[in-house]
């Protein structure tokens, strides 16, 4: 299954990318497993995206969180807590 | 309902006067202007930038307004946030709640700019003689929303 990951903020910056399409095993999948996937690539990938590191997501622009279930063709969003206002 | 993101400025009496104008049931208008400081964490700042997750920020908006209205009796909400470059002392975002009395209005525009600041997607980054950096998330904006999941 492929979906599509985008970055804001500071991750964007450290990323050097908006975003990217992402292919995983499966029909189905955890949005863990996107974040395990990404910090495989090393440096900046594993400290950003570190399980300490607060950081929040969305999925199809809806606030979630790692067990939240992501399909083929989702919107997968990763960001800094944010701090509009 | 108003939603509204954009990089221009908005006028914050026309938007009270809007959001009671025509309404002879409106007794209240609470309204909250969030403006650029000159100064952040002892240091001055000089410019500050708004990014955003188009797709998301209006949906989160109205999601934040409609929670409001299922709380509170409400007549009518505008919400405005202004993204992209701006400088110190330009208006950042305006909540504005009609209601019939004061009580409903009040707490629903706090309520709203709670939830704003520790749910919609929006990133601030400070220009500042040092250099640009992100501005980090405050634990008390966290705080200031959890209360909210009580209080009834």
């Amino acid at each position: 299954m492929k979906v599509k990951v985008l970055y804001f903020a500071k991750l964007r910056e450290l990323f050097g990318m908006e975003g990217e399409v992402i292919e995983l095993p499966g029909e189905r999948a955890y949005a863990a497993a996107i974040v395990d996937l990404l910090r495989k690539r090393g440096e900046p990938w594993s400290t950003q995206l570190g399980l300490d590191s607060g950081n929040r997501m969305a999925v199809n622009q809806t606030l979630a969180g790692l067990v939240t279930p992501v399909q083929d063709g989702d919107e997968v969003a990763i960001f800094p807590p944010v701090t509009g206002g | 309902m108003k939603i509204l993101v954009q990089e221009s400025d908005f006028d914050p009496g026309a938007e009270i006067a809007a959001l009671h104008a025509g309404r002879p049931k409106v007794g209240a208008v609470a309204s909250f202007v969030g403006l650029v400081r000159d100064h952040s964490e002892g240091e001055r700042v000089t410019t500050l930038t708004l990014e955003h997750y188009p797709a998301m920020t209006e949906k989160s908006l109205r999601e934040i307004v409609e929670q409001a209205m299922g709380r509170w009796d409400l007549l009518d909400v505008t919400v405005i946030h202004r993204i992209g470059r701006l400088m110190p002392q330009d208006r950042i975002v305006f909540v504005g709640v009609a209601s019939m009395h004061r009580g409903d209005a009040f707490a629903a525009c706090e309520f709203v700019m709670d939830y704003l600041k520790t749910r919609a997607p929006f990133w601030k980054k400070e220009g500042t003689p040092e250099g640009d950096r992100w501005v980090e998330a405050r634990s008390s904006d966290d705080v200031a929303a959890d209360r909210w999941e009580d209080k009834r």
